[in-house]
């Protein structure tokens, strides 16, 4: 090789050099972005991560409970009302600040606030733009959830030791749903309201048939399905076992623990797949 | 000649039933000011987004600093800066903190990221605006940001897409005036714009594109002397009389074009056409004799304006 083919791959050379830590820490980089992001409005996420638990608590835990309680037959378990609704309503925070950050800022940053063309134009690909949102989502609803659960003590809602368990189980159901929402919202070229849309007909139906605030098999069975399909009702019931002892076949554990997680699974590769074809027109 | 940084032979872009980009082959060297000047949808930003190792090309050859943006996207993507056409800043943050999120893309370490915001911001002259959200700047403050955002990683090769679109004449000046200095630096920088002018006061050497095709190539004083005459003399009659009168100047200049708006006589001394054209009894509404641009050499290579 000649020296003056040398010195024409220095610049070949440097570019290697230059990409080993973008591609090594791409996925992190784009996360610290997100999350400096969020914190620019933390205050308001803060209120709501300790006034929310506060408020669903005492109205369903110790306002409806005195009610429910009177009249349960054992249907809990042999739970009281408030351990058997905490679980839950863990899960709903978790799902609905998944939700939040797996929908508005995923359309935006193709469209109103274009960052992800930024990030693809400095050595980032579309998988660790991808991975680093979602990250980012975690880092938001894992306090969330934290908070949440330290409320739960407050209210005395955690029988079991094991209750802490609720803060992951918790966290892995705002995230199977928030990616797989995110899969949806990486195509959506136009705002039509598709996020008011998800939020009022795919989220709120589910809260309140997946089993949250009555046993699912208490239901009709013709709506019992809906609980099957609800990634809140596996994480829910998983909930209930860790937090009182409700006694469930072990195959069915296995059921709430694999379906999430399948969720995410599929919902973070697709996202990965749909953001990586648009960014490259 | 040193290597070049960039060349293409035989880019072609096609989109299911449209060709972007038809074919085109260019080489652009070390240090040199390279522009792309065609009108809106001549191909430019297509070229400009594969060059930049954004989009994949559907055939054809591209070497960008001897490696393949099929294989090296993020290698090629870490030494160059990009402009984009479209504004992408992070809205939702300040203007030092977009900065220094974008030199973190690059693995830089973040006392090097505020380092070299505060001295990129300086260098816009955005210092006093660093703490602004965003949101909050003007649309040409805006534009302004992402040069300096452009610069963090030392770029050796600076991809501009129309770069001065919708600015205001003071702010493009403060703009070309940043990129000559990094012209002097030794940064390679590579342009598209619809902008004569601006094709004429930044790049070295150019190609004029059209239809995604490149229908000529060289620096704006040899295509102005290779397409046009030294001098142009445009005169306006009313647009209802302009296609009347050119038949009556036949023989006068070298070359007549006339479009809607105007009667443009190619010629290397203007003053005498012009004093032809008043002997013949022809009064125009309007007169001028101006040196010939990069414009009147697009419309002798298309048959049409740069700006419809």
């Amino acid at each position: 090789m000649t020296v003056l083919s040398d010195t024409a791959l220095a610049p070949a050379e440097q570019a290697r050099a230059a990409a080993v830590r973008p591609r090594r820490w791409g996925s992190w980089y784009v996360a610290e972005h997100r999350i400096r992001a969020i914190q620019s409005y933390y205050k308001t996420l803060l209120f709501t991560a300790i006034g929310s638990p506060f408020m669903y608590l005492f109205a369903l835990g110790v306002g409806l409970a005195t009610l429910v309680d009177k009249n349960s037959g054992g249907a809990f378990s042999g739970a009281s009302y408030l351990a058997f609704v905490a679980p839950a309503l863990i899960c709903s925070a978790a799902v609905t600040a998944a939700v939040e950050e797996c929908t508005y800022p995923i359309l935006m940053g193709f469209k109103w606030n274009a960052i992800f063309y930024g990030m693809n134009a400095a050595p980032l690909t579309g998988r660790q733009i991808v991975n680093g949102v979602f990250l980012a989502v975690i880092a938001r609803i894992l306090p969330t959830t934290i908070i949440f659960f330290l409320v739960m003590l407050v209210f005395g809602a955690v029988p079991s030791p094991w209750g802490w368990l609720n803060v992951p189980i918790a966290t892995l159901t705002g995230m199977s749903f928030g990616v797989v929402i995110a899969s949806y919202m990486a195509t959506v070229e136009t705002d039509a309201g598709q996020p008011a849309f998800i939020q009022r007909f795919i989220i709120a139906p589910l809260l309140l048939f997946s089993g949250t605030f009555f046993p699912l098999d208490s239901m009709p069975v013709y709506l019992q399905w809906i609980g099957w399909i609800s990634p809140l009702w596996h994480g829910t019931q998983l909930g209930r076992d860790v937090s009182y002892g409700q006694v469930e076949p072990g195959w069915l554990i296995a059921v709430h623990i694999v379906y999430p997680l399948a969720l995410c699974v599929f919902g973070w590769v697709r996202t990965q797949q749909v953001v990586t074809k648009r960014l490259n027109k | 000649m040193p290597a070049p940084v960039i060349t293409a032979v035989d880019l072609t872009k096609k989109y299911k039933d449209f060709t972007a980009v038809d074919g085109i082959s260019f080489e652009i060297a070390p240090g040199e000011a390279f522009g792309f000047l065609g009108p809106n949808g001549a191909g430019k930003s297509t070229t400009m987004r594969m060059i930049g190792a954004v989009s994949t090309r559907t055939s054809g050859e591209l070497d960008i600093l001897g490696l393949d943006p099929n294989q090296n996207g993020p290698e090629i993507r870490s030494q160059l800066g990009v402009v984009p056409q479209q504004d992408n800043l992070d809205m939702e943050l300040r203007v030092r903190d977009n900065l220094i999120v974008y030199g973190r893309y690059f693995g830089m370490s973040r006392a090097d990221c505020a380092r070299k915001a505060d001295e990129l911001l300086d260098f816009a002259q955005l210092s006093d605006r660093s703490k602004a959200k965003v949101d909050d700047l003007s649309g040409g403050m805006k534009r302004r940001l992402t040069i300096p955002r452009s610069l963090m990683n030392d770029p050796r090769i600076l991809l501009l897409d129309e770069p001065t679109t919708g600015l205001d004449p003071q702010a493009r000046h403060i703009l070309w005036d940043r990129l000559f200095r990094l012209k002097e630096q030794g940064t390679t920088l590579v342009l598209t714009t619809h902008y004569m002018d601006e094709a004429e006061q930044l790049c070295d050497r150019l190609v004029v594109v059209d239809k995604g095709t490149i229908m000529a190539e060289g620096s704006p004083a040899a295509l102005i002397a290779e397409y046009s005459t030294r001098e142009v003399v445009e005169l306006r009659f009313g647009s209802d009389r302009n296609a009347v009168v050119a038949a009556e100047l036949e023989g006068v200049g070298e070359r007549i074009e006339v479009l809607p708006d105007r009667i443009l006589i190619y010629s290397n001394d203007g003053e005498a056409e012009l004093a032809e054209v008043v002997r013949r009894g022809l009064e125009p509404i309007t007169s001028l004799v101006r040196r010939s641009s990069l414009e009147d050499v697009f419309l002798r290579l298309t048959g049409r304006s740069l700006i419809e």
